[in-house]
């Protein structure tokens, strides 16, 4: 029978509607999958009990071969075996021009922007590489857990733009995962640690990897966190205190050639298990013997720490730019995270709790603490956690809207609404025989659309001719967890569509969001009556529209002299007033006309039925009735 | 009337519990659902309530509603690794019929 885990009090899912879900690490050097069983989260092992996934792809003769199959075969096979693939995800072709030279890679130039990359079983994407590595990911979880997974939060660096979270998305779909959001690194990481059900204020995370360092500021407030500043180094990480002590040892061998491709591996390897040793020794003894080179000695901590403390310097003066930058002290930072192998050295914590003057958070696995933190969130999003428990929460800073008639912003999701939402709302056309409409999208607070931020426009062609006011046209605005916003607009009697995708908050700083706010604020009054102006005078143009199509069809036939003149003069009363801007004069002048047309109107009404009956008779339609 | 655990659930149990760092106990139960008429429940324990049983084996206290009771005397929970997966198991000596894959039974 199946196996069975422990819910949470009165969340027990019905058979088969188990909600299964992850959270995934995908890294640059090293990828990890967890999830959260019996109320504890836990990455989960291949086969061979290994956590950690490493992010290579190779494309083999026969097969495609994921994690430490293809490492083995990086050196014999370099073209055709693909690393740190996420550092091309959502780059375009000319982006790569500058990778070019120290890239092993063949890139082709295909017709499209995305670049590929050339192997023996054809060309690949990013995207494609990176879905081979959350395939291996998603076949081990579902091995593990016994049944297919609903989703899975993936991580993402805080400073990925737009086209890289995008192509993460299009990773996993490629994969066959459901994304239920994703989740920067550092806020999985806070997570992790409970920071996100904790107190209030600033929180570092100090994520150094293998080959890359990235300091980033959040801030929590109101159970959401948010990223103040992020920085770092690219090409800085832990491989460099191993070539650190590497020179190091070659130093003190007195060994003055240029050392050898294998001997240079041989020393990597020795300098590396010497400082994972050092983690917790005072002293390592290292013996070196090859043909090349033979080598007794001991490094001490303090040796290793004079080694490498300039390159942990160089972190410490990105954690200084990143406070800067974010508008904080050192001593506003309430908490420390350390993300990271290399955080596992002594010299690193003690030279990063002596910068920001408190004990930084290293009780959860540093390798493994984004994915647990990813975990977490899968677990909440995927419903197995009570309605009361925090879920961590994005709001939308500025109330999306669309322009109508007039110039007016119709506002359709309001500010701080949380995500993902999605609302909808129907319009209509505005004049007779209209066959399409714009949909001009905007963000802010301000009543006219001249006073907001443009997101997008596009147009809704293609649908049958109605007259004014009876084509119903549904525009749907739709927030994802990510932020991305997808308007859609669909005319419901034909069924025709057309839809854009955006992303609101691009580009918009903090104060600038404070600046629309406040501007909002401090127009309240004018814009509510250049609202109430804008109004009438649509009003106005409408009536005098429809109006004036009336008389060319039957005003003729249906009208004397008298009335006609009386009809005219009062429009030609409304058009005047509709210029100025006193919205009650054009509300009473359109009243006068409404007054003035009222015999008109009921003529009309009983030609027209007199008109749709001609030829029949009463009694069909009441025999219609009957039936 | 009964319910037993192996000393391998129980000490995943302990464990579990030690964890999330609050509950009382392991509730088990069944509830009528899935395709083959009942489903289990395997949940932590907040609170117990006036119409629980409550069962003590191997240091953990086992919860079971007396509605639930009746389907379960006898039962025996396991903890059991199958490949990569592993998980609690009910040894229960009323079910007759499961569905293909376990997940629902009937008496």
């Amino acid at each position: 029978m199946a196996l069975l885990q422990i819910s949470e009090p009165g969340q027990t899912a019905e058979p088969h509607q188990r909600r299964l879900a992850v959270g995934i690490d995908l890294g640059t050097t090293n990828s990890l999958v967890a999830t959260v069983r019996s109320a504890e989260a836990l990455t989960l092992a291949d086969e061979s009990g290994r956590h950690l996934l490493p992010s290579v792809v190779r494309y083999g003769v026969d097969a495609i071969e994921v994690g430490e199959a293809a490492i083995e075969h990086a050196v014999n096979d370099p073209s055709n075996t693909i690393v740190s693939v996420k550092r091309l995800m959502g780059r375009a072709a000319e982006d790569l021009i500058s990778l070019g030279k120290s890239s092993p890679y063949t890139f082709s130039t295909s017709e499209s922007s995305v670049p590929k990359i050339h192997t023996r079983s054809g060309d690949v994407s990013a995207v494609e590489v990176s879905a081979e590595i959350l395939k291996t990911l998603k076949a081990r979880a579902e091995a593990t857990l016994g049944d297919e997974l609903i989703g899975a939060v993936i991580t993402v660096p805080a400073y990925f733009d737009d086209a890289q979270r995008q192509a993460t998305k299009d990773a996993a779909r490629l994969a066959g995962l459901n994304v239920l959001r994703l989740l920067n690194e550092p806020t999985a990481a806070a997570v992790a640690y409970g920071l996100d059900s904790g107190q209030e204020g600033i929180i570092a995370i100090y994520d150094l990897g293998g080959g890359t360092f990235d300091i980033s500021i959040l801030r929590l407030r109101q159970g959401v966190f948010e990223v103040l500043a992020t920085g770092g180094d690219s090409a800085l990480g832990g491989d460099d205190f191993d070539h650190a002590i590497a020179e190091w040892i070659l130093l003190q061998a007195g060994y003055e050639a240029v050392p050898g491709a294998s001997l240079v591996r041989l020393l990597i390897r020795e300098a590396r298990s010497a400082k994972e040793q050092l983690a917790t020794t005072e002293s390592v003894d290292i013996a070196i013997e090859t043909d090349d080179l033979k080598w007794q000695g001991t490094l001490t901590q303090l040796q290793m720490r004079e080694l490498i403390e300039p390159l942990i310097n160089k972190t410490i003066m990105a954690c200084r730019r990143a406070l800067r930058d974010a508008d904080v002290t050192a001593e506003e930072v309430l908490e420390v995270v350390m993300v990271g192998g290399s955080t596992r050295t002594q010299v690193v914590r003690e030279k990063v709790g002596g910068f920001f003057k408190r004990e930084p958070l290293v009780s959860i696995d540093p390798d493994k603490v984004v994915a647990v933190g990813a975990a977490l969130q899968a677990d909440v999003l995927a419903g197995n956690k009570p309605d009361d428990e925090m879920l961590l929460l994005d709001v939308i800073p500025l109330s999306l809207a669309i322009e109508t008639m007039g110039g007016l912003a119709e506002k359709i999701v309001y500010r701080n609404t949380p995500i993902p939402v999605a609302k909808a709302q129907e319009f209509t056309t505005y004049k007779d025989g209209q066959t399409a409409m714009a949909v001009h999208v905007v963000q802010g607070e301000r009543e006219l659309v001249d006073d907001c931020r443009s997101l997008a426009r596009f147009e809704l062609r293609g649908f049958p001719p109605h007259v004014a006011g009876a084509a119903r046209i549904r525009v749907t605005y739709q927030v994802d967890a990510d932020g991305l916003l997808t308007v859609s607009a669909r005319e419901l009697t034909s069924g025709v569509e057309a839809s854009v995708d955006v992303k609101p908050s691009y580009g918009l700083t903090d104060s600038e969001i404070e600046t629309m706010l406040r501007d909002s604020m401090d127009h309240a009054s004018d814009d509510m009556h250049l609202r109430m102006l804008r109004e009438q005078q649509v009003e106005a143009e409408r009536v005098v529209e429809a109006l004036d199509a009336a008389l060319q069809t039957d005003g003729e036939q249906l009208l004397s002299a008298t009335e006609r003149s009386n009809i005219d003069q009062a429009r030609q009363q409304l058009v005047e007033v509709s210029a100025g801007d006193d919205s009650d004069a054009i509300k009473t002048a359109i009243k006068q006309l409404e007054g003035a047309c009222e015999d008109y109107v009921a003529r009309r009404m009983n030609s027209n039925i007199r008109n749709a009956m001609q030829g029949h008779s009463v009694d069909e339609y009441a025999g219609k009735d009957q039936e | 009337m009964s319910i037993t655990l192996t000393e391998s659930a129980a000490e995943r149990v302990k464990s579990f519990l030690d964890k999330r760092g609050k509950g009382v106990g392991l509730r088990l139960g069944v509830k009528t659902m899935g395709c083959s008429g009942m489903g289990y429940v395997v949940e932590f324990v907040d609170e117990i309530n006036p119409d629980d049983e409550v069962f003590e084996d191997n240091g953990i206290k086992v919860v079971v509603d007396k509605k639930s009771l009746v389907y379960l005397d006898g039962t025996e929970l396991d903890f059991a690794r199958e490949g990569l997966n592993e998980g609690f198991k009910f040894n229960n000596p009323k079910e007759k019929d499961q569905c293909g894959c376990g997940e629902s039974f009937t008496v």
